[in-house]
């Protein structure tokens, strides 16, 4: 007996690398987090912040269903929407005291869990049955249906102004106040550390396979034993959840929802996210969430054609890098660390110049247009430099980085096809 | 008497106008080896598909054990302890070979839907997905995602898959087609080690498996049984040869 437990544990990955691979990144993720309060960020990281870890639980629920259960739904933030409006009910509730009074603000996302889950184990009874299409248009369909209701039933949704109440009633918990931006820190690193614990747990459980093995091979799921469309119902509830949970802490956050958190718009953020970190990995949408709400706090500041560098970089991640942003940096990582690390440094490097020489030229092309388009005369006078839209020289400045770039990255390509052949 | 293992009753499936199988009356008793051959477009994977629940007959019945299964869903039949193997690799090719048979090991040690525990953390599923691997000659590859298997440990891995759950009836479509020889000889060693005290039905093109392999052969030609007896009536049976003149020689009788 003593020999089988020896051998079936020689099969699976050892000890260490499990502990490389699975302990070691989530608690290098929460070190980081519980290290940044120490920095003594400002108020505006602090609200960025927020926001990223918000985006960073919501994106991995949404990776549950797309990820690992391979449904495309382009409704999510239903589920992070009524999650959202019940906490911020919840919070109202607490305010008036009674019995809600004994509810501490704190645990809301709790609620927020349980109020997405419990939406859609009822939206997903139907919209399950059938996985592709079918259930990406049931999840459209379904979304415009609650976008719509919400705008009909005040007295739940609040109409245009929304649902707002104060999170600063009730009990205490660990001394959190939950008034000041600091307070708010360690209540995102809670909820955030607990959420991303507990979905790459559920990777890992007999469900959280089968999700994959329906994802990959529906009927032969049928063949061992499962019905795929309770493995598809229960995943998309568990996703529900969790993006009810992330609904919970932007209610904290905000102190407000309104109908438009349950629309398309953060439905379909919430797929370029998960998408462009890389959806095939756990971490992909952790890294798609913070780079995507950085990208839309931050650009905006710097550029008003910032939606268009986002879309742009949505169709350039789905066209060329299709495993996303996670996909490049693992990718890179294994690359330095093979058989030929020099040559791979190498090639790296003259595709990483001629997609910033491209990236040099639209940028301008970018910048000068949208002056050119606003018609104000506006020139694009970046470091000193001048960029008029009539003069040769800028559009030589466009197009020879542009084509400059296009050539390397073709020949690039071409020669490692050739090696390869 | 104990029921048969499998018993189909005046089963019929059309699609459209096209009848596929009309009126296949079989019963294959427990421990039976049983094969189905016929010329290609006969219906035999048809058959399968009306057995292992994929398909729904347009009359007759199917029971395992006795009971009716017929109209059941595919997992349910699954569940009563009937496993297929497809013509197809139809297998997880994201995964690796390993955690393929995990999945197929799941639902018969009890796992359900759990969701609060860790895959790993029953050491039931750990030690039959290793005894399965083992069985089957995988064990080498057992990390090795399933997309990278050659062609023969693919099919290897498809039948480990079928066997893991532990059913006592076993469909295996085409297991060696595609194979060289000497995969045929092991893939044919595997099944009959596999397959030893349970009941087995297999759909094979090569002759020299089946006659290798079966207690009883049963002849479908255009969704017809012709012909259902030991491999020795089989071979002398003018219909079957008439069916399949010119299609394939049936092998004459070794010493």
């Amino acid at each position: 007996m003593s020999d089988t437990t020896q051998t079936y544990a020689d099969i699976g990955p050892s000890s260490g690398a499990k502990f490389r691979q699975r302990f070691l990144p989530i608690a290098i993720f929460a070190a980081i987090i519980l290290a940044i309060p120490m920095l003594d960020p400002s108020r505006t990281m602090l609200a960025l912040m927020h926001q990223m870890a918000i985006y960073i639980v919501f994106a991995l629920a949404y990776n549950m269903l797309l990820g690992k259960g391979g449904m495309l739904s382009f409704g999510h933030a239903v589920y992070f929407g009524l999650g959202g409006y019940f906490c911020m009910h919840a919070m109202n509730w607490i305010e008036e005291g009674g019995i809600w009074g004994a509810y501490p603000t704190f645990f809301l996302p709790l609620l927020g869990f349980l109020a997405g889950g419990v939406a859609a184990a009822v939206i997903g009874s139907f919209s399950t049955r059938r996985a592709g299409t079918t259930f990406a248009m049931i999840s459209l369909g379904v979304a415009e249906l609650i976008f719509a209701g919400a705008f009909m039933f005040d007295s739940l949704f609040g109409g245009e102004q929304g649902i707002s109440g104060d999170r600063m009633n009730g009990p205490e918990v660990f001394g959190l106040t939950m008034g000041p931006q600091q307070d708010i820190y360690w209540f995102m690193a809670f909820w955030t550390i607990l959420s991303v614990i507990a979905m790459y747990a559920f990777t890992r459980t007999p469900l959280g396979r089968l999700s994959e093995a329906t994802r990959d091979n529906p009927q032969r799921v049928e063949f061992i034993g499962y019905n795929p469309t309770r493995v598809r119902w229960l995943v998309f509830t568990a996703s529900g959840a969790f993006a009810g949970l992330a609904g919970g802490m932007s209610a904290v956050n905000y102190e407000i929802f309104t109908p438009e958190a349950l629309s398309l718009i953060p439905s379909g953020f919430v797929l370029i996210m998960a998408y462009v970190g890389g959806i095939t990995y756990f971490a992909g949408p952790i890294m798609g969430a913070i780079l995507l709400t950085y990208m839309s706090s931050m650009l905006s500041d710097f550029t008003e054609a910032w939606l268009l560098y986002l879309g742009l970089m949505f169709v350039v991640i789905v066209m060329y890098a299709p495993r996303g942003i996670a996909g490049i940096v693992f990718g890179f990582w294994d690359g330095i660390r093979g058989s030929n690390p020099g040559a791979y440094l190498t090639n790296w490097l003259i595709r990483l110049f001629g997609s910033l020489l491209m990236l040099l030229g639209l940028i301008i092309l970018v910048e000068v247009s949208v002056r050119w388009s606003n018609g104000w005369g506006e020139v694009f006078e970046p470091f000193g430099m001048h960029f008029p839209h009539e003069s040769i020289l800028t559009w030589i400045a466009i197009f020879v980085p542009l084509g400059a770039g296009a050539a390397i990255l073709r020949h690039v390509t071409r020669e490692k096809e050739e090696m390869a052949a | 008497m104990t029921a048969p293992a499998l018993s189909l009753k005046n089963l019929c499936k059309s699609f459209g106008p096209a009848k596929i199988i009309n009126d296949v009356s079989l019963d294959i008793q427990k421990g039976e080896r049983h094969a189905i051959i016929g010329p290609n477009g006969a219906g035999k994977s048809t058959l399968f598909n009306l057995i292992s629940g994929l398909y729904t007959p347009t009359s007759g019945t199917v029971s395992l054990n006795g009971t009716l299964i017929s109209g059941v869903p595919p997992y349910e039949i699954n569940r009563m302890g009937l496993s297929r193997s497809f013509q197809v690799s139809n297998i997880f090719a994201n995964m690796t070979v390993r955690e393929n048979v995990r999945c197929g090991v799941l639902h018969s040690l009890g796992q359900g839907y759990s969701f609060w525990k860790s895959v790993t953390s029953s050491k039931e599923v750990q030690e039959k997905t290793y005894a399965v691997l083992e069985h089957c000659a995988l064990l080498d590859k057992a990390n090795t995602p399933a997309a990278l298997l050659p062609y023969a440990d693919q099919r290897a891995l498809e039948i480990a898959i079928t066997i893991a759950g532990g059913a006592e009836v076993i469909l295996l479509d085409e297991p060696t087609a595609g194979m060289s020889h000497s995969e045929t000889d092991r893939a044919v060693e595997l099944i009959r080690k596999s397959t030893e005290g349970k009941t087995l039905v297999i759909v094979e093109h090569d002759m020299g498996v089946i006659f290798d392999l079966a207690d009883r052969i049963s002849v479908l030609v255009y969704g017809e049984i012709i012909a259902s007896a030991p491999p020795s009536e089989i071979r002398g049976d003018p219909k079957v040869r008439e069916a399949y003149l010119g299609d394939e020689a049936l092998p004459e009788e070794t010493v």
